[in-house]
């Protein structure tokens, strides 16, 4: 799990082009949207993709992005339960 | 009140038919356009619905008697088909006999040639004919050259909105007496490119789109290409000219909210109606029709609905509706067809039923018009609001 | 009928046309086919988390219209009015080989919208919340000044005080070797290139991003009142004198009026043959200048003509670099700039003091 973490944050940290960011400044319970990371609906749907590509998670509707994509917990947790890859 | 800009002329093609005549027919007998993909291959095939034109791309070449050396793209093709019309319509014979101008709209132009060859450049010289046809002003410049226009020839390209605003650009061009006459209008083939673009922003409903409906999935994509000639009235009086309706008020203006969604309360929507009113010097309780932009997303609708209640205030909301569980949503072309539409609306005195809608929204007590109705119009508005928040609003009246 | 004035302006190029005088450090070389943009520091007007998913068009466009702004000494503006060949190619090209070499799958959603053409224009809003009017035209070599035209009619007609117009293209590798294979881009056996008196076809290409502020009054930071714009999508090259004639007559001017003429020369000699003909003939006695040599070919780089030219105006200087012959005036009160891409597409704008 923590290993998906770690994983988790360079991920996003790459794909989002968070150039000031490093792993260090993402706290697994951080808000990633909002006030927290900052990030925005378009980042949700790059999210979505990463869910797809790597960890064969299909989504269909954007809103259930909304509880999974809450923090780096909730998204490794949703992860771990669901991955097909 | 000013009195507007005359339309003259007008020509479409698009899933609905091949002619203004076959599109009004079908608007008003319930005929929808909306079907699985043939002309492109793509893995969404079976999980999209589209607005396709029933022709192949040889069968366009064919009608438009083109050269085997021609670098049309299907943009190309569907758009020179709709200009010719409109420009026959208006009885023009000798082109650059005015000042003469043609603005064009597109969202992506000639990319059905570009994604089909991209790889293939290299490997095949006969194909390199095509690389032309990704410029964006390629579709405007084709259509011009066959309708051997010379005079300014721009394109406008704001997303879905764009039609919108190349009606605008043309209607200010004759007011201020700059052109004499001006074809305006867009075109949009239907690519993979746009419909991978869509489908990555989680927009494409699986189903039949349902405008104003609570359980709206979001949009069908369509393809279509539509014009009109527009002219000043003293071509008008000078050629004694059937006038089919005016161009009578028209606004943009920016949502300034995000890059592809509608602002809550669809600030630019309601700011590009309002200046539409100012321009048209009519009150928006004298509109008997408002044709929407409607296009089934969850956002676009909610934004644009309550736009509609501000503007209306205390106000009763006229008849409307969205005709693109018709057509689609055919991106750059939708504020041309939509135009032709409202003009239809404005000759035959009817507003077109918004097809699938079920179930109020929650949000509000807006309810679409769901059958045909006759009634007069005089005045008709017609909304279209693309990526990047740009809003458009047209007022046409008889 | 409001008059209309350029007050401020911006420009990216691929040359240092940013923290300079005026083309002193710019550089004419000729071993290139293809030039790129000088980058500015981005940071300085863009905050990283803004500029993630910008693309180099709109971060060039972003940057050139702030330095329009602060030029003119406005914050805001009445409207946003941009031109664009291909817009944000590089994503584009981006988009579609992701579409193609994934088969459809896993796409994302960024590029996507960066591809589409009114990017730019619609940043620049999102940026500086301008609710106003916002187009952006594609129109090959016009669409700059399709831009322009919109926006001199807008203050002509009393719709907007203040205009932000502007050109903006950038070069795709994937993009750039088709134009090679097509033979827009001039082949590498023909060079060193002589923009002026080029005997090869092809083009020496480039990209950039030049703004304007344009507005109805006349301020301190003024350069130039734009007097005409006009477009026309054909012309042969017989038609190409009388046409310019009556261009300037419609505007009570004539030849021995124009203090100088800005010439599109791009080394294509096939169409450069358009400027050839008015250079040689009724413009022989005019001081002339070409700038293609150092902002390279791209649908706006008529934009870069237009910052070069109210530059002069307001200079009252010419840099030797962009002299085309050795003639001189007194004073350059009135500027000429005829543009055309491949005979097509064009343009003739005029500016004065």
């Amino acid at each position: 799990m923590e290993a998906l973490k770690q994983e988790l944050k360079n991920k996003i940290i790459t794909t989002l082009n968070l150039e000031d960011i490093t792993i260090e400044d993402i706290a697994d319970n951080d808000p990633l949207f909002g006030d927290g990371l900052g990030l925005d609906s378009i980042d949700a749907l790059e999210l979505i993709v990463i869910l797809d590509k790597d960890y064969g998670i299909k989504l269909v509707d954007p809103k259930e992005g909304k509880t999974i994509f809450q923090s780096i917990e909730s998204m490794a947790a949703y992860i771990s339960a669901n991955r097909t890859k | 009140m000013a009195k507007g800009v005359a339309i003259t002329g007008m020509g479409i093609i698009s899933s609905i038919g091949n002619s203004v005549e076959e599109n009004y027919i079908s608007l008003i007998e319930n005929k929808i356009g909306i079907s699985r993909i043939k002309n492109i291959s793509t893995i969404h095939a079976d999980v999209i619905k589209v607005g396709e034109i029933d022709k192949t791309n040889e069968e366009l070449v064919a009608e438009l008697n083109l050269n085997d050396d021609n670098n049309f793209s299907r943009t190309a093709m569907i758009g020179t088909i709709a200009a010719k019309q409109a420009v026959e319509n208006a009885g023009i014979t000798s082109i650059n006999e005015f000042r003469t101008g043609l603005i064009s709209a597109t969202s992506v132009g000639g990319m059905d040639m570009t994604e089909k060859h991209y790889y293939d450049y290299f490997k095949h010289p006969e194909l390199v004919k095509y690389i032309a046809c990704h410029d964006g002003g390629d579709v405007a410049e084709k259509i011009a050259d066959q309708l051997s226009l010379k005079g300014m020839v721009t394109t406008i390209s704001t997303a879905c909105s764009s039609a919108a605003n190349s009606i605008m650009l043309g209607a200010r061009l004759i007011k201020t007496g700059k052109l004499d006459r001006v074809i305006v209008g867009g075109a949009d083939g239907l690519a993979k490119f746009t419909i991978n673009g869509f489908k990555t922003l989680m927009i494409l409903s699986d189903d039949f789109n349902k405008p104003f409906d609570n359980e709206r999935k979001g949009l069908n994509l369509g393809e279509a290409a539509a014009y009109l000639v527009l002219e000043s009235d003293e071509i008008v009086e000078k050629q004694n000219k059937k006038v089919l309706a005016r161009v009578s008020g028209y606004g943009n203006a920016n949502d300034a909210f995000h890059q592809t969604a509608s602002s809550e309360n669809g600030d630019g929507a309601y700011l590009a109606m309002k200046k539409a009113f100012e321009v048209s010097g009519l009150k928006p309780s004298q509109i008997d029709y408002i044709n929407v932009h409607g296009t089934a997303t969850p956002n676009n609708d909610l934004s644009e609905g309550r736009a509609l209640l501000r503007i209306y205030q205390d106000e009763k909301v006229p008849d409307f509706s969205s005709t693109k569980p018709f057509t689609g949503h055919t991106l750059a072309a939708a504020a041309a067809i939509e135009a032709v539409y409202s003009v239809l609306a404005i000759q035959n005195n009817v507003v077109y039923p918004n097809l699938n809608f079920e179930n109020q929204m929650e949000e509000f007590e807006l309810q679409p018009q769901t059958a045909l109705k006759n009634k007069n119009i005089e005045h008709v508005l017609s909304n279209s609001f693309g990526f990047g928040g740009n809003c458009s609003t047209l007022i046409f009246s008889k | 009928m409001n008059k209309t004035y350029i007050n401020g302006v911006g420009c990216i190029s691929t040359q240092k046309t940013f923290d300079t005088v005026f083309l002193e450090e710019a550089i004419y070389d000729n071993n290139k086919t293809v030039l790129t943009i000088i980058p500015p520091v981005y940071k300085d007007y863009i905050s990283p988390a803004a500029s993630r998913r910008m693309a180099k068009g709109v971060k060039n466009g972003i940057v050139a219209s702030a330095l329009a702004l602060r030029d003119a000494k406005v914050e805001n503006v009445d409207a946003i009015i941009t031109g664009t060949g291909l817009g944000c190619i590089e994503d584009s090209e981006k988009f579609l080989k992701n579409i193609l070499d994934n088969n459809e799958e896993f796409l994302t959603p960024t590029s996507f919208i960066q591809s589409t053409h009114n990017t730019v224009g619609a940043q620049i809003a999102l940026n500086l919340q301008c609710k106003g009017y916002n187009f952006t035209y594609v129109n090959g070599a016009v669409s700059f000044e399709s831009a322009l035209l919109d926006a001199k009619m807008q203050i002509e007609e009393n719709d907007a005080n203040s205009i932000l117009v502007g050109g903006i293209d950038e070069t795709g590798d994937y993009t750039i070797s088709l134009f090679k294979l097509a033979g827009r881009v001039k082949d590498e056996s023909n060079l060193p290139a002589d923009i002026l008196n080029s005997t090869s076809s092809g083009a020496i290409y480039g990209e950039g991003g030049a703004f304007f502020v344009l507005e109805k009054d006349k301020k301190e930071t003024t350069y130039a009142e734009v007097l005409d714009v006009a477009i026309k999508n054909t012309l042969d090259i017989s038609e190409i004198e009388d046409e310019i004639a009556a261009f300037l007559s419609t505007n009570n001017l004539q030849v021995s009026d124009i203090d100088a003429l800005v010439l599109g020369f791009n080394g294509n000699a096939d169409s450069d043959i358009y400027y050839k003909t008015i250079s040689e003939k009724a413009f022989a006695a005019t001081p002339q200048l070409y700038y293609k040599h150092l902002s390279g070919e791209y649908d706006t780089a008529s934009a870069f003509a237009l910052w070069m030219a109210a530059k002069i105006i307001k200079t009252q200087e010419i840099p030797e670099i962009v002299k085309a012959n050795s003639i001189e005036k007194p004073a350059y009160k009135t500027i000429l700039l005829y543009n055309q891409l491949n005979g097509k597409n064009h343009s003739f704008t005029l500016i004065s003091k």
